[in-house]
């Protein structure tokens, strides 16, 4: 048989392309005033843009005071910069003990190292999950300290960016597997694990956030025996990953429900067997599927740090907070939290890019 | 190349359906099914759509369960029993109408997944096995390129490799080419000729009498969850016993 090459494509006949003209003039004729609703628009546009830009930049910058020794130096119009040099510290690592903060400084690297060794798809395997636990382990040696002759330092103490970054990532990295397991065990054939699947997701979904914060750090010690305490930390991070779990799994589900029969059948017969099969085949289709709506979860997770200040955990929004009681520097609202906003929207827009890249890596099998 | 568990004499019943009756709910799919296929036998079952042709081959590999009789494949027999069922379904490879490769890897690493993962082989050598049956489906220089970059008649090839690559005792095909445009028929049937020339036992749900004529050792009709006629092809295009046979037939062959 000759075999014939289907895909190879024939020589299309070739098209004459169009003039591209690419004078500005001829760019701004086409895209932004080729018709009267355009046109105005544009103009709208401008005029919005003409009112807004200039305060902003005059505030931000040209009226702005960059150093000042208290706050009665910065006269009012102009961004007071002096304010986040004077409390930037503050704002990222809260009340740590101040001649200690090269600890949280190097967890927040160490956070931000493996984040980024996390993103290349080359390393995802064991190796990863060992980087994880090392990093995890030094990350904790680093911040409680007591041993090579650093001094320990309660988990109350530990506030600001590290803070946000252990509950966000942690979160996430012990949120995520369990996400799976939930989303699995709701389609399962065995009755009870469903039952107990369903169960907890609905439960938990039915519940804000702040009651199950509430709950693990007012009510949980009420119901252990005296004399037994559990860190508020770790209390506000458990409740932080079962909530996150019920979300993600149901945004995982829709992934599985979206991969057709045949693909189980076909792992079926050549004998894979039920975990072979999910591992291999199933879920990296179905995760690839969902990447959007997961990292939308993953960014309003990392958001949802921000709550914790409720039970009295100072993450970077709370800290940005307490610095504003300072007596010597009071009224800077918009200074604190246009630095902190800066923080966070760095991290989300990061994720956000990140996850567009993978979706174009995950599709690439699927385009023709 | 032959698992000593499932060493089998030529000649001896690799596959065994006794009394086999399937219902989805109140509706029969399987009648009392009796079949026997030996070791290296190939077995072409034709018939009407629903008339339970592939929920049969299904039951063969437990994609269907069967809910009466006994099904017996290279000497075990299929139950609840998911060790019995692993075993099997690694002996018997499966052709599907839809293809059903996965779309998220490399042809090459649909070929290695379960070689790698269920026969243990080491990377190398089941590369070098994926490489050689890609030659013989005659599409080597796909082996890096994704399902969704080929062909119909291409990813059904890809399929056929993807399951020989088992080392399979048994090849099922569930209308292999009904998916097809006419013009990739060819080059899939080609190949599967050539498979039944090299003495696999096969299992074919196909309306492609040609191919039939020229592989079969033995035509299977089925009508409504029945097994209505079975015999020799000769016989069987010549000189249909029922009526219902001799319908279909018309049918099929008039066009």
């Amino acid at each position: 048989m000759a075999d014939v090459d289907v895909t190879q494509e024939l020589p299309l006949p070739v098209e004459r392309p169009r003039p591209v003209t690419s004078s500005p003039i001829a760019w701004l004729r086409a895209n932004l005033f080729n018709s009267i609703p355009n046109t105005i628009l544009t103009l709208a546009a401008l005029y919005l843009l003409a009112v807004i830009i200039p305060p902003v930049i005059r505030w931000a910058f040209i009226d702005a005071v960059w150093h000042a020794e208290t706050g009665r130096a910065c006269h009012a119009g102009g961004a007071c910069w002096a304010f986040i040099a004077e409390k930037g510290r503050f704002i990222l690592f809260g009340r740590f003990p101040y001649a200690e903060h090269w600890r949280p400084l190097f967890t927040v690297v160490i956070f931000i190292a493996m984040i980024l060794a996390s993103c290349d798809r080359r390393l995802w395997g064991r190796r990863l999950a060992v980087l994880w636990l090392a990093g995890l382990i030094a990350v904790g040696v680093l911040m409680w300290g007591g041993v090579l002759g650093m001094t320990y330092v309660e988990t109350s103490l530990w506030n600001g960016l590290p803070l946000t970054l252990i509950l966000a990532t942690v979160g996430m990295v012990f949120a995520f597997p369990l996400a799976i397991l939930l989303a699995l065990g709701r389609r399962s054939q065995l009755p009870a694990v469903r039952g107990i699947c369903v169960g907890y997701i609905e439960l938990v979904r039915g519940v804000p956030l702040i009651t199950v914060l509430f709950m693990a750090s007012v009510m949980l010690p009420l119901f252990l025996p005296t004399g037994m305490t559990i860190d508020k930390l770790l209390r506000a991070q458990v409740a932080f990953i079962l909530f996150a779990a019920a979300y993600l799994a149901e945004i995982i589900r829709g992934g599985l429900q979206a991969i057709p029969r045949g693909q189980y059948e076909a792992a079926d017969s050549l004998g894979l067997g039920y975990w072979r099969r999910t591992r291999l085949i199933v879920l990296p289709q179905a995760l690839a599927m969902v990447i959007p709506p997961l990292v939308n979860s993953f960014i309003g997770g990392f958001k949802n740090t921000t709550l914790v200040i409720i039970i009295g955990l100072f993450d970077l929004l709370g800290a940005a907070n307490a610095a504003l009681t300072d007596p010597n520097w009071q009224g800077f609202y918009i200074e604190a939290y246009v630095f902190s906003a800066a923080i966070y929207w760095t991290f989300c827009f990061f994720m956000s890019r990140y996850s567009q890249m993978l979706e174009r890596e995950f599709n690439r099998g699927r385009r023709r | 190349m032959t698992d000593s568990a499932v060493e089998t004499r030529a000649g001896e019943p690799i596959i065994e359906l006794r009394h086999v009756d399937k219902w989805y709910g109140e509706f029969r799919a399987l009648k009392d099914i009796n079949l026997e296929v030996k070791k290296g036998e190939r077995v072409v079952v034709c018939g009407p759509s629903g008339s339970g042709k592939s929920t049969m081959i299904r039951c063969i590999n437990r994609l269907e369960e069967h809910q009466q009789g006994q099904i017996i494949v290279a000497g075990i027999e299929l139950t609840a029993n998911v060790k019995n069922i692993e075993a099997i379904r690694r002996e018997v490879g499966m052709v599907f109408q839809q293809f059903n490769l996965f779309p998220h890897l490399t042809v090459l690493e649909n070929l290695t997944l379960a070689p790698i993962w269920v026969r243990k082989s080491p990377r190398k050598e089941a590369e070098e096995t994926a490489r050689l049956y890609l030659e013989r489906v005659r599409i080597p220089e796909q082996a890096d390129k994704y399902p969704g970059q080929l062909s119909g008649g291409q990813q059904q090839r890809v399929a056929i490799a993807r399951s020989l690559c088992m080392k399979p005792e048994i090849m099922l095909f569930d209308e292999p080419t009904s998916a097809l445009d006419p013009e990739m028929i060819k080059e899939v049937l080609d190949v599967m000729i050539e498979l039944a020339q090299e003495g696999m036992t096969m299992v074919c749900v196909t309306h492609e009498m040609g191919f039939a004529r020229t592989v079969a050792d033995t035509m299977v009709f089925m009508d409504r969850g029945e097994i209505v006629e079975r015999g020799p092809p000769k016989e069987f295009f010549a000189n249909p016993q029922s009526d219902r046979t001799k319908l279909f037939l018309s049918q099929i062959l008039s066009h």
